[in-house]
Order: C-alpha cells, then sequence, then structure tokens
C-alpha cells in the first residue's frame, strides 16, 4: 500500500514532468541542428554558462520556499564581484607572482562572500524586524547594491587581475567545468538543508503557513534572517563565477539574470507562495533553460526577443500552475472568525 | 425528492453537495416560506454552512433543484442570489469597519441599482428608512467599528432591509450578544415577520431563538434528521438529534488537594482588550475561562503564551517570571498554546502529519546539524498513535484529516513537548461529537498526570465537564469565578450574558 502509493507520487510529482521537459527541449533542439548543438564544443560551453544564472537560481529558489523572493540577487554578486575586483586590481594586479596573488584571490573571495552575508542579512532584516514586503525590500535593497557597486566604479568594468582569478571560470575539475562543480556541491547543499536540517524543515512550514509557525514558537526571525543570508552569500559565488570567466567586474553584469533566475526557480516547480519546492526541479528547469537558450542562439534570435520570451514563459508557468498551487493555499473565502 | 411547494419563497429540493469525495450534503429537502422563521441546527460540520452557502449563491450544489418564488434557477451566483432577495448575515457581519452607518448600510443597495456615483444624501435618507423600519435608534454618521456588537448587528439586519431583502439568514445570531440584545433582537425578528421578510437562524445554540420560530429543521452529517414545529423542540431533543445520541458528560476528575502553585498571573493589563487580570493555576487543574465574543478572552488566552504583548502585569511559571509577548519564550519555558482557528493559525496544511507534529520538537532530532529523520518519524508518529489520529498514511497531508484528528495532530505536536501549562483555546471548535468527548477525555488525564490545564470556550457543557474553576469575562475583566461542581448550565449562561 504505501509503497504503491510512493511510486504514483513519484511520477506525479512536478519534478517528473520538469525532466520530460528539459529532455524534450534538448531532444528537439538536437534535432533542429544535430551538428552544432550536439557538438562536443556547444556542450562544454553550455556547461560552463549556466551555473551562473542556475546558482542565482538557488539563492532565489531558497527565499521563495518561505513565500518571499530577493530580487537583490543581481545587485550583490555585482557589488561583491567589484569589490574582489578592486581588492586584486588594487593590491594584486597581473604581474604578481603566483603565491601572493593566490594569498590576495583567497583575501578577496573571503571579502566577497563577507559582503553578500552582509547584504543577505540586510534584507532579511528589512523583511523579519520591519516587516517589508520581500518583493520591495530587496528590490529597493537590490539599488542600492547597484548603486555602491557604481560609485565604487564609477560605472566602467575593473580588470586586470592575476591569472589565477581565471581558474573557477575556465578550468575543469575532473573532467567538469569548474562552475559546474561549483553549482552541483551548492544545489546538493541546499537540498541536504532543505530536507535533512531542522532550519530546512521551519522554512518549508514556514512558507506554508507563517502565522502556524509563529503559533508553533519557530523563531521566525532568526529563521528569515538567516534564509536572506544564505541567499546573499549564494549570490555572491555566483558573483565570483561570473567575475572569473568575464575576467572582469562591472556593476550592472548579468542584468538579465534576474528575471531568467524567478524564472527558473518558478519553472523547477518552486511555489512563489511559499512552501513547496525542491532543488532537483530547479535543476532541471536550469538545464531546460540552458538548451533552449544556446537553441535559440543558433537559430539566431535576438537577444531582446528572448527577453520577451522568457517574460511570456514566466507568465505562462504560473498560470498552467496556478490550478496546483491554488490546491495549497488556505480558503479565502472564510468568513467565521 | 419532495414535491415543489407553490407558497414556498425558497425551496431546495434533493440538495447534494460534494467537495473532493466529501459528501457536505446529501439529498436535503429545504423550504422557507414568505414571513416565515426557522432555525437551521446542526453541529459544526453538520452541513449547515453549506446549505447557506449554497442559497447565498457562493457555492453550486452538486445534485438537485432551487426554486424562488416557484421558479427554477439553474445557476446562482451570489448577485442573483442577493436580487432574488435573500441576504446572509455573516457571524463577523461583514460590514466595513471605516465607513459610517450610512454607507454601510446603502453600499450593497446602491451596488445593486448600477450607481456609479455615490450620493450621500440618498445614502443617508435610504439608511434612517431602513433604521425606522426596525425601530432602532443609531447614529448614522458614526464610523461602524466604533459601535458595540448588537448595533452593529443591527446595521448588518438594515442594510439587508434597504436592498429589499425578503430572506434573512443569520448565522450564529446570538454568540456575542447579551440577554437584554437579545431580547431586542427577537423583538426586531417579530416585526420583519409581519412585514413578510422570512429569517433563517443558523446556529448551534438555538434556545434563544426557538421561541419566535415557526420550525426546526436539523442537520447531521449533511442529512436533515429532523424537521418539525419549533412548539415540539427543546434544548434537550436538539441537542438529541444534533449530536444523533445522547453522550453522557462525565464531571472533571476530583483535584487532588495540593497547595501547588503551577502558574500566577498578575494585574495582566492590554489596553483594549483585557484589564487588570489575575489568576493562579495550581498542577493538575483545569481552569476555565469563558466570556461572550469580544470579551477579551482570546487576548487573554495569546498574552499567556506571549502571542500578545500586555503592557503591564507578570506571569510566572514555578515561581519565575516568564518574558512577556515572546512566544519563543514562553514555549521554551513549558508552556504549550492550542490556537482557537486550527486551520490558519494551528496547521500547516498541506504539510504532512509527521512535520505537523515534528515541527515543536525538532532541536530534540538534532543531530550534528542534521535531523534524525527516522527517530523524527518514529517519535511523531507515536504520539499520534497515542492520540489516535486516524490515517491509513502519517505522510499524507494534515488538511486530509476530519476536524477532530486535526485537533489531535495539534495536542500531540504540543504534548510532545512535555509541556507544563497547556492553554487550549476552543479546544472542541469544529470537532465531531465522538472525538470532542475523546478531547474531553484527554483533557481529564492531561490534568490527572499533573499538568495545568486552561481552557477558553464558550461552550458551557465543555467548561462544566472538564474544569475545576471557570473563570467569567466581560469586558475585558474577570467579573466571576464558580467552582464547576457548584453551577449549572443555565447558571453560567445568565452569568455570561447578564
Amino acid at each position: 500500500m504505501t509503497s504503491n502509493r510512493k511510486t504514483s507520487t513519484w511520477r506525479q510529482a512536478p519534478e517528473f514532468r520538469l525532466a520530460i521537459i528539459a529532455v524534450v527541449v534538448f531532444a528537439f533542439m538536437g534535432m533542429l541542428s544535430p551538428e552544432r548543438f550536439l557538438s562536443e564544443q556547444n556542450l562544454t560551453s553550455m556547461a560552463f554558462q549556466f551555473p551562473e544564472f542556475a546558482i542565482l537560481a538557488l539563492a532565489i529558489t531558497l527565499v521563495m520556499m518561505t513565500g518571499g523572493i530577493d530580487l537583490s540577487v543581481v545587485g550583490i554578486a555585482n557589488l561583491s564581484a567589484v569589490v574582489a575586483a578592486l581588492i586584486l586590481t588594487e593590491f594584486a594586479g597581473p604581474d604578481l607572482p603566483m603565491q601572493a596573488s593566490l594569498l590576495w584571490f583567497g583575501f578577496a573571495l573571503g571579502a566577497s562572500l563577507l559582503i553578500g552575508a552582509v547584504a543577505g542579512l540586510l534584507n532579511g532584516a528589512l523583511v523579519a524586524f520591519l516587516g517589508l514586503p520581500p518583493i520591495l525590500a530587496t528590490l529597493g535593497a537590490g539599488l542600492v547594491f547597484t548603486g555602491l557597486a557604481i560609485a565604487l566604479t564609477g560605472g566602467s568594468a575593473v580588470m586586470g587581475f592575476p591569472e589565477v582569478v581565471a581558474v573557477i571560470g575556465n578550468t575543469q575539475v575532473l573532467g567538469l567545468p569548474t562552475p559546474l562543480l561549483i553549482f552541483i556541491l551548492l544545489a546538493m547543499a541546499l537540498h541536504l538543508l532543505m530536507t535533512r536540517t531542522a532550519f530546512g524543515i521551519r522554512i518549508s512550514m514556514f512558507g506554508t503557513n507563517p502565522l502556524a509557525a509563529l503559533y508553533a514558537a519557530v523563531d521566525v526571525k532568526g529563521m528569515l534572517l538567516k534564509v536572506y543570508m544564505l541567499s546573499g552569500l549564494f549570490a555572491s559565488v555566483a558573483g565570483m563565477v561570473i567575475m572569473s570567466r568575464a575576467n572582469s567586474a562591472k556593476a550592472d553584469y548579468g542584468s538579465s539574470y534576474l528575471l531568467l533566475s524567478v524564472l527558473i526557480a518558478v519553472l523547477g516547480g518552486v511555489n512563489p507562495y511559499g512552501g513547496y519546492g525542491r532543488v532537483i526541479g530547479v535543476v532541471f528547469a536550469v538545464l531546460s533553460m540552458q538548451f533552449l537558450s544556446s537553441g535559440l542562439n543558433m537559430l539566431q534570435v535576438s537577444n531582446f526577443a528572448r527577453e520577451l520570451i522568457w517574460g511570456a514563459l514566466l507568465l505562462f508557468v504560473m498560470t498552467t500552475n496556478t490550478t496546483f498551487w491554488n490546491t495549497f493555499r488556505l480558503p479565502l473565502a472564510r468568513h467565521k472568525k | 425528492m419532495a414535491l415543489p411547494d407553490p407558497g414556498a419563497f425558497v425551496s431546495m429540493m434533493g440538495v447534494t453537495k460534494r467537495y473532493a469525495g466529501v459528501t457536505a450534503l446529501d439529498n436535503v429537502d429545504f423550504r422557507v416560506g414568505a414571513g416565515e422563521a426557522i432555525c437551521l441546527a446542526g453541529e459544526n460540520g453538520s452541513g449547515k454552512s453549506t446549505l447557506l452557502k449554497i442559497l447565498a449563491g457562493v457555492e453550486q450544489p452538486t445534485e438537485g433543484v432551487i426554486q424562488i418564488d416557484g421558479l427554477q434557477k439553474d445557476q446562482l451566483n451570489p448577485r442573483l442570489s442577493a436580487a432574488a432577495g435573500i441576504m446572509v448575515i455573516f457571524q463577523d457581519f461583514s460590514l466595513f469597519p471605516n465607513l459610517t452607518v450610512a454607507e454601510n448600510i446603502a453600499f450593497a443597495c446602491q451596488l445593486t441599482q448600477h450607481q456609479k456615483w455615490f450620493h450621500k444624501r440618498d445614502a443617508r435618507t435610504l439608511a434612517t428608512v431602513a433604521l425606522e423600519r426596525i425601530g432602532v435608534d443609531i447614529p448614522i454618521d458614526e464610523r461602524v467599528e466604533s459601535l458595540p456588537v448588537a448595533h452593529k448587528q443591527l446595521v448588518a439586519i438594515a442594510r439587508a432591509l434597504a436592498s429589499e431583502a425578503r430572506l434573512i439568514i443569520m448565522d450564529e445570531p446570538t454568540t456575542a450578544l447579551t440577554e437584554r440584545e437579545v431580547r431586542s433582537l427577537l423583538r426586531i425578528i417579530r416585526m420583519l415577520k409581519d412585514d413578510g421578510v422570512a429569517v433563517v437562524f443558523v446556529s448551534h445554540k438555538l434556545a434563544e431563538v426557538l421561541e419566535v420560530s415557526e420550525r426546526v429543521v436539523v442537520l447531521r452529517n449533511g442529512c436533515k434528521v429532523a424537521e418539525g414545529p419549533a412548539e415540539e423542540f427543546d434544548t434537550t431533543s436538539l441537542t438529541r438529534h444534533m449530536t444523533g445520541r445522547d453522550v453522557p458528560e462525565h464531571p472533571p476528575n476530583r483535584l487532588i488537594e495540593t497547595p501547588e502553585t503551577l502558574m500566577q498571573v498578575r494585574n495582566l493589563n492590554k489596553e483594549g482588550s483585557f484589564h487588570d487580570v489575575s489568576f493562579d493555576i495550581r498542577k493538575g487543574e483545569v481552569l476555565g475561562i469563558t466570556g461572550l465574543l469580544g470579551s477579551g478572552r482570546t487576548s487573554l488566552a495569546k498574552a499567556l503564551f506571549g502571542l500578545v504583548t500586555p503592557d503591564k502585569g507578570q506571569i510566572n511559571l514555578n515561581g519565575r517570571p516568564i518574558p512577556l509577548g515572546d512566544p519563543i519564550a514562553a514555549a521554551s519555558s513549558q508552556i504549550g498554546y492550542v490556537p482557537e482557528d486550527r486551520l490558519t493559525e494551528g496547521l500547516f496544511l498541506t504539510q504532512s502529519i509527521i512535520r505537523n507534529v515534528a515541527i515543536g520538537r525538532l532541536d530534540h532530532h538534532d543531530k550534528h546539524g542534521f535531523l534524525d529523520l527516522p527517530a523524527l518519524v518514529g517519535d511523531a508518529s507515536k504520539w499520534s498513535n497515542r492520540f489516535k489520529v486516524k490515517t491509513p498514511y502519517i505522510e499524507a497531508p494534515v488538511q486530509s484529516l476530519s476536524g477532530g484528528n486535526q485537533q489531535r495532530v495539534v495536542l500531540a505536536r504540543w504534548l510532545a513537548r512535555a509541556p507544563l501549562v497547556l492553554i487550549l483555546n476552543g479546544p472542541s471548535v469544529g470537532v465531531d461529537v465522538g472525538s470532542k468527548s475523546d478531547i474531553h477525555d484527554i483533557i481529564r488525564s492531561l490534568a490527572s498526570s499533573g499538568l495545568g490545564v486552561v481552557v477558553i470556550s464558550d461552550d458551557l457543557p465543555e467548561l462544566i465537564s472538564t474544569c475545576h474553576r471557570i473563570l467569567v469575562m466581560r469586558l475585558g475583566k474577570i467579573i466571576d469565578e464558580v467552582g464547576a461542581g457548584t453551577v449549572t448550565e443555565e447558571e453560567l449562561a445568565y452569568k455570561l450574558a447578564s
């Protein structure tokens, strides 16, 4: 009885559908132009590309599980990258010997993660203690972070790093591109966090019913602080990957990533009202989006049209999923107190 | 299926309503004549709210026929129902607290007339006429939020009349009224009946309205189980029909006479909610707190668990003060709180039964940062078995359970934490009769094991059968304290409403 139910829920799970979608998109693009899409070069280049926004999507997934959203991830990524880049160009520079530049690189990485955590904490404080709606708090904070990055750089790109910086974005470890490896590690960590820790369970319970979480004596404020802080940390990791791949940092890199990563989280089955989401679903959504994006690239669809497609896709997915989510929401028409 | 009745204003024939597998109404015939007053009685979950929603056009019946004025209506919606003169007054009256009396009364009427502009003078005239019709004098420029509860109800009635109501359905009309206010409500009902307006009372406490009613209809588990002239019913027979059996209520277990005080509440005060409240709870004692809706009982209950921050006062547990207004501190000092509204405050509806139980004890299962999942599942299933939560499948979402089983889940969550004091706000609201007496047994056995239990309720038989002492609240003050053994239900009802 129990095992029967489990198999049927496994097949009915939205993640199963997402896996099929990813395979179908891949097969479709492969058929459209087998010699280009399926070439080793294209596959490798995709594996180097998607971790940037995939890590941002993980950050948004985490926050979305609480029913909130973090619109400042790109701002945080750029601010932390700009700070790291300034440290590297100021103290290291391209001509420094290997060991010294490694040291400075480590320091820059630490500073960047610290900036991510502090920026996330700021978001968390706005949401948890001042009770601001997450969408507005993080939108405002995101503009502040971007503004700080512009103020630090005057708006131009910071470049001229020691060679070691390029390692993150351009090498392979055990046959896997380093950015992909970072993404896999972060995804696994997030999966464990959500399913195996008290903190993760509290996140999905809070997302299901914030009031009941308060009544069940969950430390709601502390939990929100940690969630936004982690989101900021993830964003700064994404910032490091972007910096290393571009071999520069700029206040307005990756501006199209915000919409894309929200889209991926929603496409990945995360309930934007909170309470439900699985990392594996987000991974499938990332793959689908990357296949689609590369495919559109090969078909020479312009970048502007792509934003339009992403937006329309987001609305479409939300509309088709609404019936599913609605079963997860409280009845609205309640008359008795 | 009954034959249509040509004289009736509204007849429902063979109406059935199913929600995803649950039959809320099963082949029910219900007829209201012009100027007739009917009591629609039933426990929580008996289907009376569903019937009311179908009449109001909010829900569509799965099967069955509805006729209004002898004309068959295939699809009712809220606007059609209102246009036919069917008005529902919900328990919270659905008024706009920030608008004036006149605006509230005129609003619905002007809306149905498709007026695009608001005419202040028309609104005032309309309101004055409607209020005169029920013979009450309420300042029409007053904002509704500043009115007492009884006046809000009158405004809701006047609003229904202004929209030319022919049938007024009142949901739990007397829960928040004092005895004198109930009297004047009954006088108004009689006037309405003389005007040819029909009234349906929906309630589980009907003694007060029996005298103005012609007919009583009793629902149980979605079926009509009794119907007849009001004279043939009294409180006892109504209860029997509603519950389907005579449920013997045990008196509370005898309190072991120990002087040991568990919790002391001193001069607890919250402006606008409760004033200068002091009481003690001893080990093994069940303390009842009762009062009408709006008497401050719920705010007080929440304040004991830190969900409401009092401006003054002190709470001591075992002689040590507990920080006020901090639910986490309250929980870690081993106070538990089972909220009044299970669905919005108590449960995580889409999450599994296991998680709903385990959320209270996550830290206990934390081993080096990771949860010991087998232990957590084992622990949660142990507690839900102990409270006989009926489910084939403990991974099932808690929303798949019945009200009684849901309440057991919340109880299990708190009792797994081994509390010293457990606060139960409305422990058996929306729970079927069988579960209700089980929950009462649980309360008794908790007290016997040395817990201090606070039961906040307006269910008088429940209080009398579970509590050793009952505090009566009115307007935020404790006005009386009665030993449960010494008071009858009627005396308690009188103290509450006088």
